[in-house]
């Protein structure tokens, strides 16, 4: 299967993945800390495990940003 | 190392002071190994002493940056009244492993700006070579935000 992930061209070999199992590939240790978009849409974190991707799917994902200085 | 276009740090010194008492964020964006580009964000929190980014401009931002052959190198924030150092909150909340942390204080006339490399919540101080030149020349295009 072929998808993007950050602008990038991704071959996979699973013919069956989610978005979890992509996040727990890509190494993403706070999958928590982290928002979706799959083809320009915002995905919860509560429907990762159900969202299966297919051929030419565009993801995209980012780490929440925050701090402060106290 | 950090290698950031001094126009860059003048710009982001520029957005803090604008936003001052509130903290301000964004992003630097790189080009060749170089910081050439700042990306103001908005401070969702619209506090002096936190800051959020709107996630919807993040990937703006980011789409942005790809379409334009640069890429994320670090996240910015101001301390307004404070050093600029890692606070708890900053540290905790450092969470992507592939960007550094930049800090600019301006609680002194002369503001002052460290990089920081934050993993697993320990804080590694990053040299920052200030490089003298024309920031949008060497992005290869003029800023659009």
């Amino acid at each position: 299967m072929q998808i993007t992930v950050n602008g990038e061209a991704n071959e996979l070999n699973e013919a069956e993945i989610n978005l979890a199992k992509l996040l727990d590939i890509r190494q993403v240790e706070s999958p928590e800390m982290v928002a979706v978009q799959l083809n320009g849409e915002f995905v919860e974190m509560k429907n990762y495990t159900s969202t299966y991707l297919k051929t030419g799917d565009d993801v995209e994902f980012l780490y929440f940003m925050g701090g402060g200085s106290r | 190392m950090l290698r950031i276009e001094q126009e860059v740090i003048d710009k982001i010194i520029e957005h803090g002071r604008t936003e001052a008492p509130l903290e301000a964020c964004g992003y630097l964006a790189q080009k060749n190994g170089v910081v050439c580009r700042s990306i103001t964000m908005k401070n969702i929190d619209a506090s002096p002493v936190h800051y959020s980014m709107d996630p919807a401009e993040q990937f703006a931002a980011v789409r942005d940056c790809r379409a334009e052959g640069l890429s994320i190198r670090a996240v910015y924030h101001t301390h307004p009244e404070t050093a600029a150092y890692p606070s708890a909150e900053d540290i905790k909340l450092a969470y992507d492993p592939a960007i550094s942390y930049v800090i600019i204080s301006l609680a002194k006339n002369n503001p002052s700006i460290h990089s920081f490399i934050i993993r697993e919540e320990e804080v590694f101080p990053e040299q920052i070579e200030i490089i003298v030149g024309t920031a949008d020349a060497r992005c290869g295009q003029v800023s659009h935000r």
